[in-house]
């Protein structure tokens, strides 16, 4: 791009403004070969302490103890490589790597991206966060359990609820914890042969359907009505003495916030079944509403997401499961209390559903977390809330305006935290639906955005959440780039149908790779095999 | 705070300006309008009852690092504890890698924006299969106990029967996690579990009864190497043969850092391999650096199609010789058909994957073997030095690679209390077995690895001695 200064001040003024004129992106392209292709015999990456002479004195040979036909024959077929080259080919992939903390990723709804402070990053690696045995004496751990039991005491006083566990490992686990407690509760009360329907809907996310069924439940999803609510019949209908609870968001993934769910719990509560509602997506109601107050049993909240753990690369992550009263005994051990002064591991719960980890939990993000909510205090969790609300409503009214976007449901009623789009008549008009247009906005440093869950219920979807890290500036530029990629579309088809043109690699080819036994390769070695042994030399 | 904007670092449109200038572009007063979608009575009145923030970022790491502080690191005292969770010692340049923002902070972003995240995936993927010598690896999730249990179901789609056995002497925490996944046994579709014992001796399965056991109803028989007790298991092929001919599936729980000196699972000739990657490259974060792999073969594909995790597969693009990843048989997983699915998924521990993935590269095939060779030295030594002091006792086989029991009944001493006088020598002890293993009385299990070296370990010795005399 040739232009003079003044030039390039005034586009950088108007970039995110006018959705002719976008961010002249390039991502970093390294020809990369794979780790396995590289380095040379001999070589090594890093020295290893070796036995000292005393040792092996004293003991003699290692291979002395290992069992006859244990000693492994053939070396592992690992890369030899010195450590810069291991390093700068990692490096590498890090630069072909957008992540959060370059990219804009509005483009991620229902994930929630915001802003992780670097000094978490700091924090978590200190050596007394990191270098910690799970089995150390508790004496030894109190500062960590002191975070812990103080975390949990917010997040109860965020959602009202009266007891929590912090050992789920993300926020599906958290949710399969959810089914499993359910499930022990119906068997202390010998119900558990009578309920064995768990009720969700087809907005939650999918986990709120999948690990009810792998707890051993059958599962009804109920469909939206012409509102985009949970049919409030049709879940009525779906309550009999045979459910054990509920488990749904709410918002749901369209954003929409159900005015009535205190009456969808009501109808469980009176079938004597349960309440739970997910709230990985809490951002839009923190300090706002508390799940709780609609009557709900038990929710759960996502650290990672809503309390700035950052996702690194999906995972680790941490599930703050929250109860009542009432649920509490059979929360998994072990459970953190607080004895005077002290803190303990509590593993003397007879009535636990046992557990859904081992140890303690990514207990590192729940560090972040307790950092993140002592930064933020009570108004500022509010103002997170109330900036994400607002961040979507302004980027709605942006992304209404494009040609070929739809929102479908609740017409006249805002959205909190997140939309589902739809580019139904996009594709109508153009025949490029969400995916190409999704391959396509890359090209301008957006994050490839979230669709939809499977399935597509809003057809063509996209799902952006632009949560109170972002920016006016950076609304302004995504909805320029959607817009761009909208007006590529109906006049430079083309452009579209080649995209990606400015990523790290080209379009993708041989799909049938991903469906196909005789094709699909989930290592180097099964690709040699399969592919490259069919083809001939690499 | 009410009277004046916050206007917070990681909330830039909280500034007055630009707030008025959005809700005017919507025209509204006040966000409390959006609001207005949820009704009064449940909306939260009060203000949240939890502390006034720490704003300035001096005074918040201060009161943090404040509480880490009262946290005693493996770092500040010897530790030799491990049981599911190990010390090893972790290459700066694998923290360097896992370090970098880019990968810290991406989550699930698409196949060409973030690329590199995929590719280090499949790296991690075929670098762990080379080590357990199968060919497919799938993308793992929480941790050894949790795909265990995964694997147990697994088995369970692939063979239509229901029952595992498993060593009696599996960790108990383990068996706690299964149970949780395989459902309660009153239930239609619960998943059972039945034991067969060990040898009392050697710490490895009994195979009498095992072939006593073992029989048409079982969907796979279960063993690790090395198992909880440490001990090596010398008759994975023995396993392998009696589970294969019944029709059950052989199913090994592994440690992979063993595989530079150990027959990987692959060779032993399971359908399936399970463990947790913790020790290759992770620092252990109280049991948060854990994650747990599954693997098989591929040369059926209903393995693949009933694996509980997502499976990557290396793909091509328009210009020839350049490789992307894309998901495979995405419709089998949660993602793909919700309930439907063959078991459920979520995010789980990317980046120690890549962690694992730097490790195993840095390491290579020697740096595996030496590790091998120090940690099995190691840990003989000072099983030897603990053995010579009078009441303690090292039990079961000499057959280990870094952990083994060790009995204090000689002493007359708890393990609880020779622990709590070993903090004195700034030493923690090993896993205290009483209530898990009451028959194995007062015994603990320790781990030496190639983080110890020598000194630290006669330094444990003498302690040992010390507090038990």
């Amino acid at each position: 791009m040739s232009e003079t200064p003044q030039e390039k001040v005034a586009r950088l003024a108007r970039l995110r403004r006018d959705g002719g004129v976008l961010r002249d992106y390039r991502s970093p392209r390294y020809d990369e070969p794979f780790i396995m292709e590289q380095g040379a015999p001999g070589e090594r990456g890093v020295f290893v302490p070796l036995a000292e002479d005393g040792v092996k004195k004293a003991v003699g040979e290692a291979a002395d103890y290992i069992p006859e036909g244990m000693a492994r024959a053939a070396a592992p077929v690992l890369p030899e490589m010195s450590q810069h080259q291991v390093l700068r080919h990692y490096l590498r992939y890090s630069q072909m790597t957008l992540g959060m903390d370059l990219g804009s990723d509005i483009s991620e709804g229902t994930c929630t991206m915001k802003y992780s402070p670097k000094l978490h990053e700091e924090l978590v690696r200190y050596h007394r966060a990191a270098d910690l045995h799970p089995w150390q004496d508790e004496d030894t751990l109190q500062g960590l359990l002191e975070i812990v039991y103080e975390t949990g005491q917010y997040l109860k006083e965020i959602s009202g609820m009266d007891g929590f566990t912090l050992q789920p490992g993300g926020g599906s686990h958290a949710v399969y914890t959810n089914a499993c407690v359910m499930r022990r509760y119906f068997e202390a009360r010998g119900e558990l042969g009578q309920r064995d329907e768990m009720i969700t809907t087809i907005f939650s996310h999918p986990c709120d359907a999948a690990t009810p069924k792998v707890a051993g439940f059958k599962v009804i999803t109920v469909m939206p009505d012409e509102n985009g609510y949970p049919d409030l019949e049709a879940f009525k209908a779906a309550v009999s003495e045979r459910t054990v609870g509920c488990m749904i968001t709410n918002p749901e993934d369209t954003g929409i916030y159900n005015p009535q769910i205190d009456k969808y719990v009501e109808v469980l509560h009176d079938a004597g079944a349960l309440a739970f509602t997910d709230q990985a997506n809490a951002n839009g109601i923190l300090g706002i509403a508390r799940a709780r107050d609609a009557g709900f049993d038990a929710c759960h909240f996502n650290l990672h997401k809503t309390f700035s753990s950052p996702h690194g690369c999906e995972g680790p992550a941490s599930g703050a499961y929250m109860v009542t009263e009432k649920l509490a005994p059979y929360l998994p051990v072990p459970v953190v209390t607080k004895v005077g002064e002290t803190y303990h591991l509590d593993y003397d719960r007879p009535e636990s559903i046992g557990r859904v980890r081992g140890f303690l939990g990514n207990w590192l993000c729940v560090i972040r977390a307790y950092a993140w909510i002592r930064n933020m205090g009570p108004d500022g969790l509010r103002e997170v809330a109330e900036i994400s609300v607002l961040n979507n409503n302004y980027l709605d009214r942006l992304l209404m305006a494009v040609k070929g976007v739809t929102r479908p449901y609740a017409e006249g009623h805002r959205r909190l935290d997140q939309v589902r789009y739809s580019l139904e008549e996009l594709k109508e008009d153009t025949g490029f639906g969400t995916e190409a247009v999704r391959d396509r906005m890359v090209d301008f440093g957006i994050q490839s955005y979230w669709m939809s869950h499977h399935p597509w219920v809003v057809p063509e979807p996209f799902t952006p959440e632009p949560c109170e890290t972002y920016d006016k500036r950076d609304l302004d530029e995504w909805a320029a780039t959607i817009k761009k990629v909208s007006d590529e579309a109906y006049h430079e088809p083309d452009v579209v149908r080649e995209a990606p043109h400015a990523q790290p690699i080209d379009q993708m080819r041989r799909t049938e790779a991903m469906e196909d036994p005789a094709q699909w390769a989930f290592t180097w070695r099964a690709y040699k095999k399969k592919v490259l042994g069919r083809q001939g030399p690499a | 705070m009410a009277d004046k904007p916050f206007i917070h670092p990681y909330i830039p449109n909280a500034a007055p300006a630009t707030k008025e200038a959005m809700l005017s572009e919507l025209g509204l007063g006040s966000v409390e309008e959006i609001y207005a979608e949820i009704p009064e009575r449940l909306r939260f009145k009060g203000r949240l009852d939890i502390p006034e923030p720490i704003l300035a970022e001096r005074d918040l790491r201060k009161h943090v690092m404040g509480l880490l502080d009262r946290n005693t690191s493996a770092v500040d005292y010897l530790n030799f504890c491990g049981a599911g969770c190990w010390q090893h010692h972790v290459p700066s340049v694998v923290d360097e890698v896992i370090n970098r923002a880019e990968f810290v902070s991406a989550y699930c972003g698409g196949d060409y924006s973030d690329l590199g995240k995929y590719l280090s995936r499949f790296e991690f993927n075929s670098m762990l299969a080379e080590l357990l010598d199968f060919d497919a690896v799938a993308n793992p999730i929480y941790d050894w106990g949790d795909v265990a249990g995964r694997a147990f179901r697994m088995a369970r789609r692939i063979t239509g029967r229901d029952t595992v056995l498993v060593p009696a002497h599996i960790s108990p925490m383990r068996l706690m996690e299964i149970r949780t996944l395989c459902q309660p046994e009153s239930m239609p579709n619960s998943t059972k579990i039945r034991f067969y014992e060990w040898d009392r001796e050697t710490g490895m399965a009994d195979l009498d009864d095992l072939r006593a056991k073992v029989d048409d109803s079982h969907a796979a028989v279960y063993w690790e190497s090395p198992g909880y007790l440490g001990t090596i298991e010398a008759h994975g092929a023995e396993i392998v043969k009696m589970a294969h001919e019944h029709g059950a599936l052989a199913i090994n729980g592994v440690d992979p850092i063993t595989l530079g000196v150990l027959t990987p699972p692959g060779t032993v000739g399971a359908d399936i391999a399970c463990g947790d990657i913790q020790a290759l490259g992770m620092h252990m974060h109280a049991g948060a650096g854990c994650s747990g792999f599954i693997a098989f073969r591929d040369d059926d594909p209903v393995f693949a199609q009933e694996c509980p995790l997502e499976l990557y597969t290396v793909m091509e693009t328009k210009t020839p010789g350049q490789y992307a990843v894309g998901e495979a048989i995405a419709e089998r997983t949660s993602y793909g058909s919700r309930d439907q699915g063959v078991d459920w998924v979520g995010t789980a521990s990317g980046l120690w994957t890549i962690a694992a993935a730097v490790y195993m590269a840095v390491m290579g095939p020697q740096g595996f073997k030496e590790l091998g060779e120090t940690c099995i030295a190691r840990s003989h030594y000072a099983a030897k030095l603990l053995g010579e002091i009078p009441g303690v006792e090292v039990k079961l086989s000499p057959h280990f690679f870094k952990e083994f029991v060790v009995s204090l009944d000689g002493t007359g001493k708890s393990v609880a209390d020779v622990n709590k006088k070993l903090l004195a020598h700034e030493i923690f002890g090993g896993k205290d077995l009483s209530a898990e293993f009451p028959e194995l009385g007062q015994s603990a299990l320790f781990c030496v690895t190639e983080y110890h070296d020598q000194a630290d370990i006669e330094k444990l010795a003498s302690a040992v001695e010390e507090v038990t005399a």
